[in-house]
């Protein structure tokens, strides 16, 4: 190929204010400012940004790949992929609800008001709600209630019912039920300490959703007895759904293939990226872990 | 304005900087202008179809990761009709890396891989988890001469070669591939290794091995690549650990002609245009009017190695 001078970008992290030299890329790498950084409960922590307007393009169940400052000295050597949370346009912010589990997020949980934080994204194929969809079934656990949070914003733009049951441990830890509530979800809790979340009971409530004409689609995350439980339905009422999955990432734009899950496709067994193929997936297309 | 460009044989490159093999591909089109790069090298292909590595394929240690991916790939016809075209829309050559257990069909693929959109055959011999009779010919002398002489009969494209940093004398092997017809040298790849989980008792990677990516490789390879080019006469593309312009002078003084980048990229995507703008204005503060300045520049002509504290080829 003949070598010939490319147009000039400079290419670096953007801040808030930067011109973006390269403004018709998909996603980027930004340098956010930490507006608030607060403990939602015991587990769960909730992180603001500030950030460039090209970082606020992600929507409902694409993710952000983070550089997570170190917890303890040691060197936090790849980024942690996370889903966006809340996209807040008018306010230029965007939000990350986490779990502090490893060492990356046991690191954001020590970012301050006012610290820069590295984020790139956004990243990967999110939610998707077709037309023809009128109400759809928002089932998740833990922290993947996190991930189907933006769900709710999504369809009360489509003027799309949702019903949400969210599941977890027990009512101290239960995530995203305002946020849902609050954009017009319907949504019930069911608990482990009460065996409201057990399967059989989870069912009886969707067998009678779909009995309703409230379940079009279903949305899945984080819980992979709730996964099976909608294949099944699936399969059975004939209900379309998709499943955001998880996987440990390196590059987060599909070049390293460390991110790879076992999908099954017309019985055959295939690997996909989570990263970029992903990572919401067709629920009738993944494999249970 | 320093003159970025170097030549790798008849292969100009507007600046040192490419991705390494394995740790790119056209997607970050996404994120970066992929024609501000020096050189595009895809993912190394081989002829069937192949799934990779059992996950995990990637554990974090104290000094950089280990990862283990098993070069997937959806095999050659498939990669000459749709990936070659994706890298192809893009002005900087086509790297094309290749890899083989078998030293016949390594050959035919260098042959079969030489159409006009690929413009440099990179032949890797030095997979760190596959075996020195089966992919990994680099940890041997013999084994590369071999592998590399039969790729040189099939092949008139420039052919680069992936040295291994995992072999016991990097230099004899260096010096085979040159001698076998290289016209170049990517050194090195990753250094085989293992993460073994305290939680579990069990290795961290699904392959059990993996290879170390870290800036920690680099005055490792930094040594390699050093003793290598005062004993061949073909360019060297140093391998390992850059993350910043200074460790792209650090290499070309220790007489590289040009880097490859894996880790930075991941961590952050935006580091290969980053390190391009650093290193012209590194330059231009200097006032270095070619980066081919750099080449071999290193101030050492008054010193003396112990050679019995060092390897003694190439001090």
């Amino acid at each position: 190929m003949a070598l010939e001078a490319s147009g000039k970008y400079t290419n670096s992290a953007l801040r808030i204010g930067d011109v973006d030299p390269y403004a018709e890329r998909k996603a980027g790498e930004f340098i956010g400012t930490v507006v608030s950084n607060a403990s939602v409960n015991d587990e769960y922590k909730h992180v603001v940004l500030k950030v460039h307007p090209h970082a606020l393009r992600a929507y409902a169940g694409q993710m952000f790949h983070l550089l997570c400052p170190s917890p303890d000295g040691a060197e936090v050597w790849m980024r942690r992929p996370m889903s966006v949370y809340r996209v807040d346009k008018a306010n230029g912010q965007i939000e990350f609800l986490y779990k502090t589990e490893g060492r990356g997020t046991l690191g954001m949980a020590k970012l301050g008001v006012g610290d820069d934080f590295n984020i790139a994204g956004p990243l990967g194929h999110g939610f998707t709600l077709e037309p023809s969809w009128k109400n759809i079934v928002v089932l998740g656990r833990g922290v993947g209630l996190a991930t189907l949070a933006p769900l709710s914003q999504l369809a009360a733009e489509q003027k799309v019912g949702v019903t949400a049951i969210l599941s977890a441990r027990h009512a101290g830890v239960v995530m995203s039920r305002d946020l849902f509530a609050g954009l017009g979800a319907r949504v019930l809790t069911v608990l482990d300490t009460d065996n409201t979340s057990a399967v059989e009971n989870v069912e009886k409530i969707v067998e009678g959703l779909i009995a309703e004409g409230k379940a079009d689609a279903f949305f899945t995350c984080g819980s992979n007895r709730l996964l099976k439980l909608m294949q099944r339905l699936g399969k059975k009422h004939n209900i379309p759904g998709q499943v955001a999955m998880e996987q440990i990432m390196v590059c987060g734009i599909g070049a390293c293939y460390v991110c790879m899950r076992t999908f099954e496709v017309d019985g055959e067994k295939v690997l996909r990226r989570v990263c970029r193929d992903g990572p919401v997936f067709n629920i009738q297309e993944a494999v249970g872990w | 304005m320093v003159d970025l460009s170097v030549k790798i044989g008849d292969i100009t490159l507007q600046n040192p900087i490419q991705p390494a093999s394995g740790a790119f591909s056209w997607e970050y089109n996404d994120v970066i202008d992929l024609n501000r790069l020096g050189a595009l090298v895809a993912k190394t292909i081989c002829r069937e179809p192949r799934l990779g590595n059992p996950t995990p394929r990637m554990a974090e240690t104290e000094a950089g990761i280990i990862q283990s991916i098993g070069l997937p790939g959806k095999g050659i016809e498939y990669f000459v009709d749709h990936i070659v075209p994706e890298y192809a829309r893009f002005k900087p050559p086509l790297v094309v890396s290749v890899n083989s257990d078998n030293i016949e069909d390594f050959a035919a693929l260098a042959e079969e891989l030489s159409v006009p959109d690929v413009d440099v055959i990179e032949a890797n011999i030095s997979c760190p988890t596959r075996n020195q009779t089966g992919g990994n010919f680099a940890m041997h002398e013999d084994y590369t001469r071999d592998c590399i002489t039969a790729i040189r009969a099939k092949t008139k494209k420039p052919l680069w070669v992936k040295l291994s940093p995992n072999a016991g004398d990097i230099v004899s092997i260096a010096r085979a591939a040159e001698a076998a017809g290289a016209d170049a040298l990517a050194i090195a790849n990753t250094f085989l290794s293992l993460k073994i989980r305290t939680d579990n008792f069990r290795p961290a990677l699904g392959n059990k091995f993996g290879g170390l990516v870290s800036p920690a490789l680099k005055p490792i390879v930094l040594r390699m690549v050093y003793q290598v080019a005062k004993q061949v006469k073909i360019p060297i593309i140093g391998i390992g650990g850059v993350t910043k312009a200074e460790d792209v002078v650090e290499y070309m003084l220790a007489g590289a002609s040009a880097v490859g980048i894996g880790y930075a990229g991941f961590r952050n995507p935006t580091a290969l245009v980053q390190i391009i703008d650093d290193l012209e204005a590194w330059c231009d503060e200097r006032g270095i009017k070619k980066v081919t300045e750099l080449i071999g520049a290193v101030k050492d002509a008054d010193m003396e190695t112990d050679t019995l504290a060092a390897a003694s080829i190439g001090v």
